[in-house]
Order: structure tokens, then sequence, then C-alpha cells
């Protein structure tokens, strides 16, 4: 046989290439589905093009966006955090408590606070990692238990009630807005999206994320460390549940412990809306952050339009089972 | 074919491996040289993946030696293995399907970029991707882009990109654990073809493999084991599918027809 038949042979088994150019209709139809929902909330109600509904709906968005960026990394592994919403709360309270107590010396109290909040999510991030990792505890059963752990101990600092007696400087800092256009938590949460975006797409570390959910044995094979990138993954989510909290406090100037209650909700809807599967493997940070304006469009709009804001936790909880089960034909299909 | 003035790429000697009160492996010595497709055939338990396991780092013998050209190794996990160029393809877990030819090629070999951005672990995809060129052109494989992703290609093609992953890694030895398995008749062929290439350019393959044609087709020499015990090693123009039947189950050829 000749190195041309050679050839021949192994390319006639050229496997189509639709289902590339299907995932890349995938993140523009998700883009097109966000814009057909800004036109139509807007022709249904006249408010909700406005200025002032930008600047809302923004800032609403980067708290949901904050947890699914980390969501992303740990859904593109294969793994579900349930916890970050109650790990954005105890930040929320353990920052506000310092922040509060040291509200003698604002500068002192606002470093330290931070610190704290951030320390506070990564140690949540941390522990789930262990647990994970070195107990051998699925990722829903260890995030969910942890959801409850981290909630209750920001019912029990804070016992119950809101912390006040935040620094203004504190809370002038997540109010404020720049040309009355781009709130300061919309311009960190870019910067951190834009980061990590990168890192995912173009770093080893985003290609071991990729590699250990698309086929952990093959990962592991490969020589790939399994644990200590699970742990890092999970760490970093915590700590931009931290982050989130920390910009919770500054919005509202209160540190709450109910802060960032359904906000996992929030978070995998996002991420399954941007287009990664539950099964691991995908995932991108881009399809993540219109995911999360969605999510929270959802909200402005239905408030705008006067139906109660509640629906939207029932609608969010369906998009997630139907984008789910929309995920899981394709699979059967491509499979098939 | 096995001139004894080379140095083996590999050789077992007297491997013993016992599993709790099962001793799997009774003393496993054979050699595989360079330029030599070995099949390594049994029936089940006959202790092929075992040994495969062992020579691979997965597993550690209870006795006996490793040797790599001439020298006794020990490979306390599969990285060690890998970094004396021994490569493994296994049957089912060999790729990352979400990931791109280019990804699966490099996967956790990846070539970093130079400069502050290679510290942060920013990935050199030109590099990569000009090298996996080159790496799947000198076995005549075929695929139209370095960024097509895993689970858009054949069965055969994703097969040939795991042999071809191992050949370009794996200097010293080629394991291939029933690389056909799962394919139709033309991709197995492609298959096949492809371990001739891989043979052709100096790496010898050891070939575990349930499907006797094939490692007739293919093979240059045929090891034996039957109950953790190397049986029969012959040169595989030299005996019939009969014989190496009879090896196998240890009884009397069976005359069809």
């Amino acid at each position: 046989m000749t190195n041309d038949e050679a050839q021949q042979e192994i390319s006639r088994a050229a496997a189509p290439r639709r289902s590339r150019f299907v995932k890349h209709l995938r993140g523009m139809w998700i883009l097109g589905v966000l814009l057909a929902m800004v036109l139509i909330f807007g022709i249904l109600a006249p408010g909700f093009l406005s200025l002032q509904n930008w600047v809302s709906t923004s800032v609403y968005a980067t708290e949901t966006l904050l947890l699914a960026v980390g969501e992303t990394f740990v859904i593109a592994t294969g793994g579900i955090d349930l916890s970050v919403g109650s790990s954005l709360g105890l930040s929320a309270i353990t920052s506000s408590m310092v922040m509060a107590a040291l509200v003698a010396h604002p500068g002192v109290g606002i470093i330290l606070g931070s610190l704290v909040g951030l320390l506070t999510g990564a140690t949540v991030g941390l522990f789930n990692g262990i647990i994970i990792t070195k107990l051998r505890i699925t990722p829903f059963i260890t995030t969910l238990g942890m959801l409850g752990i981290a909630s209750g101990l920001g019912f029990l600092l804070s016992g119950g009630t809101d912390i006040t007696n935040i620094p203004a400087a504190f809370s002038n800092f997540g109010g404020y807005v720049f040309a009355n256009f781009l709130g300061m938590p919309v311009l960190v949460t870019a910067v951190v999206a834009v980061v990590s975006g990168i890192f995912l797409a173009k770093t080893r570390f985003g290609r071991r994320t990729y590699a250990i959910g698309s086929n952990r044995e093959a990962a592991r094979v490969a020589g790939i460390p399994l644990d200590r990138h699970l742990i890092k993954i999970y760490t970093l989510t915590g700590v931009l549940a931290g982050v989130a909290g920390l910009l919770n406090v500054s919005r509202f100037a209160i540190g709450s412990p109910t802060a960032g209650q359904n906000d996992e909700l929030n978070a995998i809807a996002a991420v399954v809306i941007g287009g990664a599967s539950l099964f691991g493997g995908e995932g991108t940070i881009f399809g993540t952050t219109i995911g999360a304006i969605i999510v929270s469009m959802i909200v402005t709009a239905l408030v705008i339009l006067n139906v109660q804001a509640y629906w939207q936790i029932v609608v969010t909880g369906a998009i997630i089972i139907i984008a789910v089960y929309l995920d899981q034909l394709q699979r059967q299909r491509a499979a098939g | 074919m096995t001139e004894s003035h080379e140095a083996a790429s590999i050789e077992l000697v007297d491997v013993e491996k016992r599993f709790g009160a099962v001793q799997v492996l009774h003393g496993v010595s054979f050699k595989v040289y360079p330029g030599e497709v070995v099949g390594l055939v049994g029936d089940n338990g006959a202790g092929k993946s075992t040994t495969v396991r062992i020579i691979s780092g997965a597993l550690q013998p209870d006795s006996g030696e490793i040797r790599v050209n001439g020298k006794k190794v020990r490979f306390d996990s599969p990285i060690v293995a890998r970094r004396e160029g021994i490569e493994t393809v296994y049957q089912d877990l060999a790729l990352a399907p979400h990931l791109s030819v280019k990804a699966n090629l490099f996967l956790n070999r990846e070539e970093i970029r130079p400069g502050l951005l290679g510290r942060l672990g920013f990935l050199n995809e030109r590099q990569m991707d000009q090298e996996s060129v080159d790496k799947l052109n000198l076995l005549h494989i075929n695929i139209a882009s370095m960024d097509q992703i895993i689970q858009e290609l054949s069965g055969g093609q994703r097969q040939a990109i795991a042999v071809a992953r191992a050949a370009s890694w794996g200097s010293r030895l080629v394991i291939l654990d029933e690389p056909t398995a799962a394919l139709g008749v033309e991709e197995s062929r492609m298959v096949l073809n492809l371990i001739r290439r891989v043979r052709d350019s100096g790496v010898p393959v050891l070939l575990i493999s349930h499907t006797m044609p094939h490692v007739f087709d293919v093979t240059d020499r045929i090891i034996v084991l039957r109950q953790g015990r190397v049986v029969a090693g012959a040169v595989t123009r030299e005996c019939t599918l009969e014989q190496v039947i009879m090896w196998i189950t240890g009884g009397q050829a069976i005359h069809a027809g």
C-alpha cells in the first residue's frame, strides 16, 4: 500500500463537522435569545430600555455572574457547587462584622474586613475541595451540606439580624456609578469575568479543567494532578463568592445573613443557559455571562411588568430543568 | 527478528503478582525488541491486563524485574514508566472527547508560551498546532484540523489519534490494549496499518488483542499467556492459528468443518 492510498483510507473516515458548527450556532443562538428578550421586554414595558433600568439590571447581574464564573469552572470539571450562595452570605456577615467592629477606624476596617470576607469564601471552597477529593464524597452532597453549614454559621454569627454600621466609604464604593452608566460592581465583575475567561480558554489551568470534566480517567492517566486541581477550583469559586459577598455588603450598606439565598440557582442557571453541560468538559465564561444577564433581566423585567418578582425563582428553576433536558437530548442524538 | 546481541527495548524477568490469595502471574518473562510488533494473547484471566498494568507502571510486581534497554527499572507510577518512554493506549479511557485533536496529543504535556505569559501558564497554541501536524503526518494520519473536537471524529480516527499520541511520546514501547475491539472492518485495517507504521518508525509495539486475525495480520511474534505463565512464544509466520488457539486454551486445536 502506498502512502497516498493510506492517506485516502484514513480521510475516507472523515466525520461530519456539523456538531462544531452547531455549537457555534448555539453560542450565537443564546445571544439571539438575549437580544430578543431585550426587544420584547422593551416593547411590553417602556421603562425597560431606560438608562436607570440598565444600571440596576447590570449591577444586579454582577452577583449572579461572579458566582456563575466560579460555577463555570466547577461545572466544566463535571462537578457542581450548591454552596456558592450561602458562601456569599457567610462572607457578607464576616466581612461586615469586622468592618462594623472597627467602624472607628474605617480604613483598617475596610481592608481587614475585605480580607476576612475573601478568606471566608476561600475557606468554604477549600473545605469543599478537600471533602470532595480526599473523603470522596460527591460534589452534590458535599456542597449541599456546605450550603447548610455556611448559611447556619451566617445566622449564628449575626444572631439572625443585619449587621449595620458599615463604613460610608465602603458603601459608597458599591454604589458608585461612572458617568451615570457603569456601576462599580459591574466594573469589578467585568474585570473578574474577562480575566477568568482568558484563563479558562488560554492556559494550562483551563485545559486541565476541561480535561478532568471531559474524561477523568484520561486526565488521571495523563498525569494531571486531579485532587490538587479540583481543590484549587473549588477554592477559587469560594473566593469569587467572597468577592460577591463584599459587593453585596457594599451595595446595600448592610451585612445580611440572608444575602445570597437562592443565588446558587441563578448561578447554575446562568452556566447551563450559557451552553455548559452538567456532565462536564464544556462551558465558556462568555456563554455564562450571557446566561447571567438573561437570568437577571427576567427579574427586572418582571418587576417592571408588575409581576411578582418571586416568579423569577420559579422561572429560573424551570430553565435549569429545560436546559439540562435539551442538553441530554442533544447528547442522546450525538450518541445514537 | 530476535537478534540476541541487541538490547531488548523492554524485558520482563520472572515477574510475579498476587492479589490476596490469588496468584495472577507466576514468573512471567519475555522481551520486546526495537522495530517489532509483539502480540500478547491469552484467554480472559490469563494475566494479560495485569502484565500490561505492570509494564505501564499502574501496578507494581511482587517480585521479578523490568529492564529497559538492559537496565533494571522500577515503575512506581505510570508517570515514571512514561518518563522511560513507555506509552499505553487503554481501550476506553484514552482521550478527552470534548477537547481538540491538538489538546489531546499534548494532554498534560502542553507547550507553554515563553516569558511572563508562559509563567502564567499560557499555552503556545501555534507551536502545538505545528507539532501536531508533524506528529500526524509522520504516521500518515489525515485530520482536517488540529482544532477538531475528538467527539466529532470516527472511532477509527479517535484510535488513530490515541495511537499517534502514544507513538509520538513513547520512544521505547507503545502498548495497545485491544485497539480494534470497537472498530469496524475498514477502520480496523486502518489502525493495523498505523501499527505497522509505528513499528517502521523504530518504536516497538506490544499488542494485546482477542482478535486473532488482527494479531496474525500485524505481529512479528506472538507471546501466549495461560494461567499467569508464558506458555509459548513464536514467530508469527511460523505458526498457525490453530496452534496459537491450542496454546491459549491448553487443549486440542478445534478443527472446523
